[in-house]
């Protein structure tokens, strides 16, 4: 048996149950305006976002796995490709582009010219502080630790800012390896 | 974009060709040891306690997985034997086959671990491992109840599992 090559992004997107485009936006927004409610403080918020990120980012990796048929990449520059081609499609139905890679290849920006989540959204002076979608950050920090990469997740642009797009930076720190994960026989 | 929901289960199951029950056990496990999920259809010699039986299971893919890797041929990028690996580096098997049983294996990046034990004239599993690996992605990951590292007990999911295991031959 031949064995199956990823599948693209398109592909898996175009074969899976997806929400109302509209629908998802607004839900957002609305978590993001209780958030906003609740700690009544912009930090907090990029916090508790990138926590919810990084708590469905560890989930989200292994369906990203199972649907899209990747086995593993060779490098983080696959892997960061991975992510924006496939990764971005498969969820939220927008490519992204890779650049800006640093000399040893462990640092990189994702940019998003098209972002579902910030449609109809318009930051007021009280917000400027605020990361509105931070949650992605997360998603992506939480699913690659699950496959042994801790990496460090910021926006470097961000349009709701007043850039022309949205820029992640995505640094990778260390890949941890495999361990024997008993201590002793005992 | 996509959410939780009924989406089908990627691949479709390969249709089992015949009927009958060849099973005898099947464990899951993160990349932590920790038996997420074990099951058994048909398994009469019981030697050890379930925690040893588990342990060793584990600790036997492990081994094996790092001895596959020590002895590939066409690569020349290995280390000592028994120095972690980086997850997803050197090769790794899918099965192997005794006289009494065989075991598929199969892991994913995320360090998920899906092992059947079945009949030693059993075919390639390892679509089905696959599919197994759907069920537990819609089942268990996808429910919001379950908390992440421990133990399935999802009804659901046990069911479905139960079910397709069954079928395969």
């Amino acid at each position: 048996m031949a064995p199956v090559g990823p599948r693209s992004g398109d592909a898996i997107f175009s074969s899976i149950d997806r929400v109302n485009a509209e629908l998802f936006t607004l839900t957002y927004g609305a978590i993001v305006r209780q958030l906003l409610t609740d700690l009544e403080d912009v930090d907090e918020v990029n916090k508790q976002l990138d926590q919810m990120g990084y708590n469905i980012g560890i989930r989200l990796i292994d369906e990203f796995l199972a649907k899209s048929g990747v086995s593993r990449c060779v490098d983080f520059k696959e892997t960061a490709e991975m992510i924006a081609k496939v990764g971005f499609k498969m969820f939220l139905g927008v490519t992204a582009s890779v650049s800006s890679w640093d000399a040893d290849g462990t640092c990189c920006s994702i940019i998003l010219e098209d972002n579902p989540l910030v449609d109809f959204v318009e930051l007021p002076d009280t917000c400027q502080g605020l990361y509105y979608c931070n949650v992605l950050s997360g998603v992506i920090r939480g699913a690659l630790e699950m496959v042994s990469m801790k990496t460090e997740v910021t926006w470097t642009r961000d349009a709701l800012r007043g850039d022309d797009a949205y820029e992640l930076q995505v640094k990778l720190l260390k890949q941890v390896a495999e361990e024997y994960p008993y201590k002793d026989d005992e | 974009m996509q959410f939780f929901g009924g989406s089908e289960i990627s691949p479709s199951p390969p249709v089992p060709t015949a009927s009958g029950n060849n099973a005898h056990m099947m464990y899951v496990f993160n990349r932590n040891g920790v038996c997420l999920l074990y099951k058994e259809w048909n398994r009469p010699l019981h030697t050890l306690n379930p925690q040893q039986d588990h342990k060793l299971m584990f600790g036997l893919l492990f081994s094996l997985k790092s001895l596959t890797a020590k002895m590939d041929p066409t690569n020349a990028d290995k280390g000592n034997l028994g120095v972690p690996q980086l997850p997803g580096q050197g090769c790794s098997f899918h099965s192997f086959r005794t006289n009494t049983y065989k075991l598929s294996f199969m892991e994913t990046p995320s360090g998920i671990k899906i092992i059947l034990v079945t009949h030693p004239k059993t075919g390639d599993l390892r679509e089905s491992l696959k599919y197994i690996y759907g069920l537990y992605v819609e089942y268990v990951v996808k429910n919001p109840i379950y908390s992440p590292g421990s133990p399935i007990k999802s009804e659901l999911f046990n069911t479905a599992l139960d079910q397709y295991v069954r079928s395969i031959s």
